[in-house]
C-alpha cells in the first residue's frame, strides 16, 4: 500500500531529533487522530540551515516529516513556506488516498515552525 | 527471515486434515446434494453428516444447524431474521456497543427501519454488567445479541446469566461465538441461546461458510430467497466441500481442546508478563474474563500502524485498533467503549495466539519488540524518557 520511498524514510527517517536552541518550532495534528508532527528549524540569514522532527504517528506521517526536513534544509524562508503537503506527498512518489489527509500534514508543520521563527524575530526587534 | 504469525483472531490456517477432508467435493464428489441421482446423494450425504457432526459438538439438533456464507452473514441472518419475524412483538432490540459490526451495523439498519437499539456500555474491564443489561429489558424486547467474547480484547461475557434472563422473559438470545468456537467448549443449552455465530476461518477451517445454531422453534425471515436449502431459511446450492471443512475442523478442535488450549494459553501468559515489563504498557480488558489466546495492550506514546509495520518488516504479523488500521478516522469502538483516550487507543496492540505458536515465537517477540518500541518512543513528540 506505500511507495518504495514512503518506506524508505518510514524505516530509516532522516533527522529525527530536537534542536534545542532552535529558531522555531511547529506542531500540527493531534493525539485524537493518531498524528502529531512536531519541527524544529535553525535559521541563518534567512535560510534554514538545520532542521529536526518528532512524530507520532502511521508510517505516512513519519515518511511526510522526515521527507519534509530533506526538502527545506538549504532553503530560504520563503523557498520552504511555498511547499505544500501535496508537494511532500509527491516527492515519496505518493501516498494512499485515506492518508493524504490525516497524515499528510508536515508542511503545514513546517509553516507553524516558520510561523514561530517570524514572531520570535518580531519580537527579538522589538 | 522468520515469520510468526499472532493474528489468529483475525483468521487461522487451515490443517492439513480439514484440506484433506474437503478435497474429494470439489471434483469426484462434486454433485449437487439436491440432485437426486448418485452425485447428488453422495454430496447430500456428505452435508448431513457435516450437519451432524456440528449439531452434536455444540449440543444441538441436526435441524437446528443453518450453514452460511461465513459469521457475518450468521449474524445479519439471526438479527435481521428475528428482528423482522417478530416485529408485530415488539421494536426493542439489547446489544453492547463493542460487538463486531457484522452486529452493530445490522441494528443500525434495524433502526432505520423503525426499531429502537439499546447499546449498553461495558466497563473498563470490558464487561457488559448483568443487572444493567436486566434494568435495559422493555416489556416490547423481542431480542438480545451479546458477543460470547470480544474480537479485540478476547473479554468474554456473562452470556449464560444474560440467557438465563432471557429465558425467564421469553426473549430471543444470540450470541456471536466467532471468536470462541473451537477454543472453548460451546454447548448451546448451557449457555442458554436462542441463537448462536460460528465461522470456520476462525477455527482453520475455510475462509466463507460458517453456521448460525436457531433453537427449533425460533423463526426466521430469510435474507438469501431462492431454492429451499437449509430448511427454507438459506437460499443457494450449499457449499459442500467448506461445510464439510468446518465441520472437520470443529471436531478436531473439539478432540484436541483439552491438550492445545491450556498450552496456548501458557505462551500466552509468558508473552503478556514479557510484553507488560516494558514501562508504560497496559493490558485492554480483564485479566480473568480472557480468551486463552489473546493479548491487547496498549504502548504508550507510539501508534499502533507504525509498530504493525515495523513488527511485519520483522516478520512478526499482529494487529491493531488504531485508525489507521481500523480503515477510519476514529480508533477502536471497543477501545473507546472501556474508557481509553483515543492517544492511548491508537497505541494498541493485539496479538492472538494459536495452536502452530511455538516458545520460540514468544522469545522472538520479546526480543523484537522493545527495541521497536523504543525506536518509535525515541521519534515521538509525545514520550520524554
Amino acid at each position: 500500500m506505500y511507495s518504495e520511498k514512503v518506506m524508505d524514510h518510514f524505516q530509516h527517517p532522516r533527522n529525527v531529533g530536537e534542536i534545542p536552541d532552535a529558531d522555531g518550532v511547529g506542531v500540527e495534528g493531534n493525539a485524537r487522530c493518531g498524528d502529531i508532527m512536531k519541527i524544529w528549524i535553525k535559521v541563518e540569514n534567512d535560510r534554514i540551515v538545520d532542521v529536526k522532527f518528532k512524530t507520532f504517528g502511521c508510517a505516512a506521517a513519519v515518511a511526510t516529516s522526515s521527507m519534509i526536513t530533506e526538502l527545506v534544509k538549504g532553503k530560504t524562508i520563503t523557498e520552504a513556506e511555498a511547499i505544500t503537503n501535496r508537494a511532500v506527498a509527491d516527492a515519496l512518489d505518493g501516498l494512499p488516498p485515506i492518508k493524504m489527509h490525516c497524515s499528510n500534514l508536515a508542511a503545514d508543520a513546517l509553516k507553524a515552525a516558520i510561523a514561530d521563527y517570524r514572531s520570535k524575530k518580531l519580537q527579538a526587534v522589538q | 527471515m522468520k515469520a510468526v504469525y499472532l493474528d489468529h483472531a483475525a483468521t487461522t490456517p487451515m490443517r492439513d486434515e480439514v484440506i484433506e477432508a474437503m478435497m474429494p467435493y470439489f471434483k469426484e464428489k462434486f454433485g449437487n446434494a439436491s440432485s437426486v441421482y448418485s452425485f447428488g446423494r453422495e454430496a447430500r450425504k456428505a452435508l448431513d453428516e457435516a450437519r451432524q457432526a456440528t449439531a452434536g459438538i455444540i449440543n444441538a439438533d441436526f435441524n437446528e444447524i443453518i450453514f452460511t456464507g461465513g459469521g457475518s452473514e450468521a449474524n445479519n441472518l439471526a438479527i435481521k431474521g428475528a428482528a423482522w419475524e417478530y416485529r408485530h412483538k415488539g421494536k426493542h432490540l439489547i446489544t453492547s456497543s463493542i460487538e463486531h459490526h457484522a452486529v452493530l451495523h445490522p441494528m443500525q439498519q434495524l433502526e432505520k427501519e423503525g426499531f429502537e437499539v439499546t447499546y449498553l456500555p461495558v466497563d473498563d474491564q470490558g464487561l457488559v454488567s448483568v443487572e444493567e443489561f436486566a434494568n435495559a429489558l422493555r416489556g416490547d424486547t423481542i431480542l438480545v445479541s451479546i458477543m460470547h467474547a470480544n474480537n479485540e480484547i478476547g473479554v468474554i461475557q456473562p452470556i449464560a446469566q444474560i440467557g438465563a434472563i432471557c429465558k425467564e422473559r421469553g426473549i430471543l438470545f444470540h450470541t456471536d461465538a466467532v471468536q470462541t468456537a473451537g477454543l472453548l467448549d460451546i454447548d448451546v443449552k448451557k449457555l442458554n441461546v436462542d441463537m448462536l455465530t460460528m465461522s470456520a476461518h476462525k477455527l482453520y477451517g475455510p475462509k466463507g461458510v460458517g453456521a448460525l445454531y436457531v433453537r427449533k422453534g425460533v423463526r426466521l425471515v430469510p435474507l438469501i430467497q431462492g431454492g429451499g436449502h437449509e430448511n427454507r431459511r438459506r437460499a443457494g446450492t450449499e457449499n459442500v466441500p467448506g461445510i464439510v471443512g468446518m465441520a472437520k475442523a470443529l471436531e478436531l478442535a473439539a478432540a484436541e481442546r483439552e491438550v492445545v488450549t491450556p498450552r496456548i494459553q501458557k505462551l500466552r501468559d509468558r508473552l503478556l508478563e514479557g510484553i507488560l515489563n516494558i514501562p508504560h504498557t497496559r493490558l485492554n480488558g480483564s485479566r480473568t474474563e480472557r480468551l486463552p489466546n489473546n493479548i491487547n495492550v496498549s504502548i504508550e506514546f507510539i501508534e499502533g500502524e507504525s509498530l504493525l509495520l515495523n513488527l511485519d518488516l520483522k516478520g512478526i504479523a499482529a494487529s491493531s485498533g488504531s485508525a489507521c488500521t481500523s480503515g477510519s478516522l476514529d480508533p477502536s469502538h471497543v477501545l473507546l467503549a472501556i474508557g481509553l483516550s483515543h492517544e492511548v487507543a491508537h497505541g494498541s496492540l493485539r496479538l492472538t495466539l494459536g495452536r502452530d505458536n511455538t516458545d520460540a515465537d514468544v522469545d522472538y517477540v520479546l526480543e523484537t519488540l522493545p527495541p521497536i518500541v523504543e525506536r518509535l518512543r525515541e521519534m515521538s513528540p509525545l514520550f520524554s524518557s
